[in-house]
């Protein structure tokens, strides 16, 4: 074990009825760096906040957050960690400023500061307008706000942010960056689930992918990026056809996926001018019929198609059912 | 912003005063944020405000004028320790509900990150429906004694039959919770409660003296906790208590059984919610 590292977890597994949600995922986190951690609805990033916050014991496996082991040490991981849940988990009935007060005070601060450290934070993420109201009436963004700043009452060095962007408009998201960027500036440790690429690239020094409860892939940023390719091209075909597949491989940085009964070809590519009127030519050198073809930077669907070699299905439903092992 | 993440402050273990100290605050915490739920929800402020108020006034001019007391007296000095007891144990159900919803939003996983001690949120909540249940009940009084319903004791006499009513509330709050905990949803703890509550507060002796029941059910309403604590709120009131003549040992030692009934339902709820949390919110 590396004292440098402030979450490290060994083989966790969890399982819940039919579904393994964490299939003996390790994941170490540096101290001061950001995790980024993807994965569709239902991989099981949710279940690994869960288990290295304290509110769920993994069935086999370790973890240690801060030093701490999250099962036969939970009371002082709860001392070290800040927690901003993918739900608001914040109480709607009481204001801004009640709400930090109250995890002031559950948390051992007296009173008095309790009360100081919720103005300095309302300041902070500039809630001080709405301090006095009732949260049912906050935005999306204002309580995504709150929700961090609740997080970080007692100063933790350790934060897990599950989703802290999801359903925010482009402003809000941007905001919640810059204020996270400013917490690992600060010195904090972080561990933050999201399903967007986009997000992980901006924020995290390394990212994991998890599918179906799996540790699939994981580096820095611009690893996973050379992985999957900067561009993908993908190409459909008026009928299938025999030499489309081999024409495309040619331009290819990897392996051309097939799908759509051969209709349907994918592939990544190396970001270079003319790309599509080359893949045109190539295609029409052959004799294939082309219908559509399309040249866009790698989405996270992208980055499991290639990782896992299935291609993105549009039926969420599956993701969730999961590998019933 | 800078300064946000400071060095980790450095926690000792505690000591058993200090962890008394904390689990005092964690209980205020809790209960203070329960009061402003009361508060703030129209629900729940309803629930011990203008129902009681509606219950008093409904039951007393819609069965007054129909009811003849057993044994004489007026309906009105009679059917207040009843309405009082039937208002204390419907606004109960609210203990379930309240905490079922609480265990299903994500405001619980917050707490549970926190330091605090666990039991607090069930502490506080209690707290906060012993705190609403003596507003129900003065508004059940000051209903009462607009509309002529007079105490004939000395005041201390009267001060323990509310004292007498408050613990069994307060009791009652906790076998409460342990629905609430049991329940999956918020739906379903209120279907239970309901299940639990209609025969507890209406097979009694809270309406009607219990002599005119048929035998078996006389039987179940006379050893009903609810119609002791009302037996026990009229003798101590100085009011008709026509159950005093039953020679069921709950009535004719009504304040003994109020007791015994409060503490054993206090004592085994409690165990049983604190076992019901920690299973509720162990995965």
């Amino acid at each position: 074990m590396n004292k440098n590292n402030m979450i490290e977890a060994e083989a966790i597994s969890k399982r819940y009825g039919q579904t393994q949600a964490l299939d003996g995922v390790d994941l170490e986190v540096a101290a001061g760096s950001i995790l980024g951690v993807l994965g569709p609805n239902g991989a099981g990033k949710t279940t690994g906040v869960r288990i290295l916050t304290t509110l769920t014991k993994p069935d086999s496996g370790r973890a240690r957050v801060a030093g701490h082991d999250v099962v036969s040490e939970a009371a002082a991981v709860r001392r070290k960690i800040g927690v901003t849940g993918q739900d608001a988990t914040l109480d709607d009935a009481l204001t801004g400023r009640q709400n930090l007060i109250m995890v002031g005070e559950l948390s051992r601060l007296r009173r008095v500061e309790a009360k100081r450290r919720a103005v300095e934070l309302l300041e902070l993420f500039e809630l001080e307008d709405a301090a006095d109201r009732v949260v049912k009436g906050y935005s999306g963004g204002m309580r995504r706000r709150l929700d961090l700043a609740a997080s970080l009452v007692m100063r933790p060095p350790v934060l897990f942010l599950d989703e802290p962007t999801t359903g925010l408009d482009p402003t809000g998201r941007r905001r919640m960056w810059m204020m996270i960027r400013e917490l690992v500036a600060d010195g904090a440790t972080l561990w933050l689930t999201t399903q967007y690429l986009d997000e992980a690239d901006a924020l995290a020094d390394r990212i994991a992918v998890i599918d179906h409860g799996r540790l699939i892939a994981q580096g820095t940023p611009l690893e996973l990026k050379a992985a999957i390719g900067s561009q993908l091209l993908e190409v459909t075909l008026a009928s299938p056809h025999d030499g489309a597949a081999e024409a495309i491989e040619a331009l290819s940085s990897g392996s051309v996926g097939i799908s759509d009964g051969g209709r349907r070809l994918r592939a990544p590519v190396a970001s270079e001018p003319g790309l599509a009127i080359n893949a045109l030519r190539a295609l029409d050198e052959v004799g294939a019929l082309v219908d559509d073809i399309v040249v866009h930077r790698p989405s996270l669907d992208d980055v499991f198609a290639t990782l896992t070699g299935v291609a993105p299905s549009p039926d969420e439903d599956e993701e969730t059912e999961g590998v019933a092992a | 912003m800078t300064e946000m993440i400071a060095t980790p402050a450095c926690f000792d273990a505690p000591t058993t005063l200090e962890r008394m100290r904390y689990w005092f605050t964690d209980v205020r915490v809790m209960t203070q944020r329960y009061v402003i739920h009361i508060r703030r929800e129209p629900m729940q402020l309803s629930d011990v405000t203008v129902q009681p108020v509606l219950f008093t006034l409904l039951f007393i001019y819609i069965f007054g004028t129909a009811m003849v007391v057993r044994g004489g007296g007026s309906y009105k000095d009679f059917a207040l320790a009843g309405l009082l007891m039937m208002n204390l144990t419907t606004s109960s159900v609210g203990t379930a509900i309240g905490l079922s919803t609480d265990l299903s939003t994500g405001m619980i996983n917050r707490l549970r990150t926190l330091p605090m001690s666990p039991t607090a949120i069930l502490f506080g909540r209690s707290i906060s429906d012993l705190l609403a249940a003596m507003i129900c009940s003065s508004f059940v009084v000051m209903t009462g004694l607009a509309v002529g319903w007079r105490p004939d004791a000395g005041a201390a006499s009267i001060a323990a039959g509310f004292g007498l009513a408050l613990l069994f509330s307060y009791a009652l709050t906790w076998a409460m919770a342990c629905l609430g905990l049991l329940a999956a949803s918020p739906e379903s703890a209120q279907g239970i409660v309901m299940l639990f509550m209609f025969p507890l507060a209406f097979v009694s002796n809270v309406f009607a003296a219990t002599q005119g029941m048929p035998a078996w059910l006389a039987t179940i309403a006379n050893w009903n906790p609810v119609s002791a604590v009302t037996s026990a709120c009229r003798s101590l009131f100085g009011n008709p208590n026509p159950s005093s003549t039953i020679h069921a040992w709950p009535m004719q030692h009504p304040v003994m059984a109020s007791l015994v009934w409060s503490v054993v339902i206090l004592v085994v709820s409690v165990a049983a919610a604190g076992h019901l949390y920690r299973h509720r919110t162990s995965n």
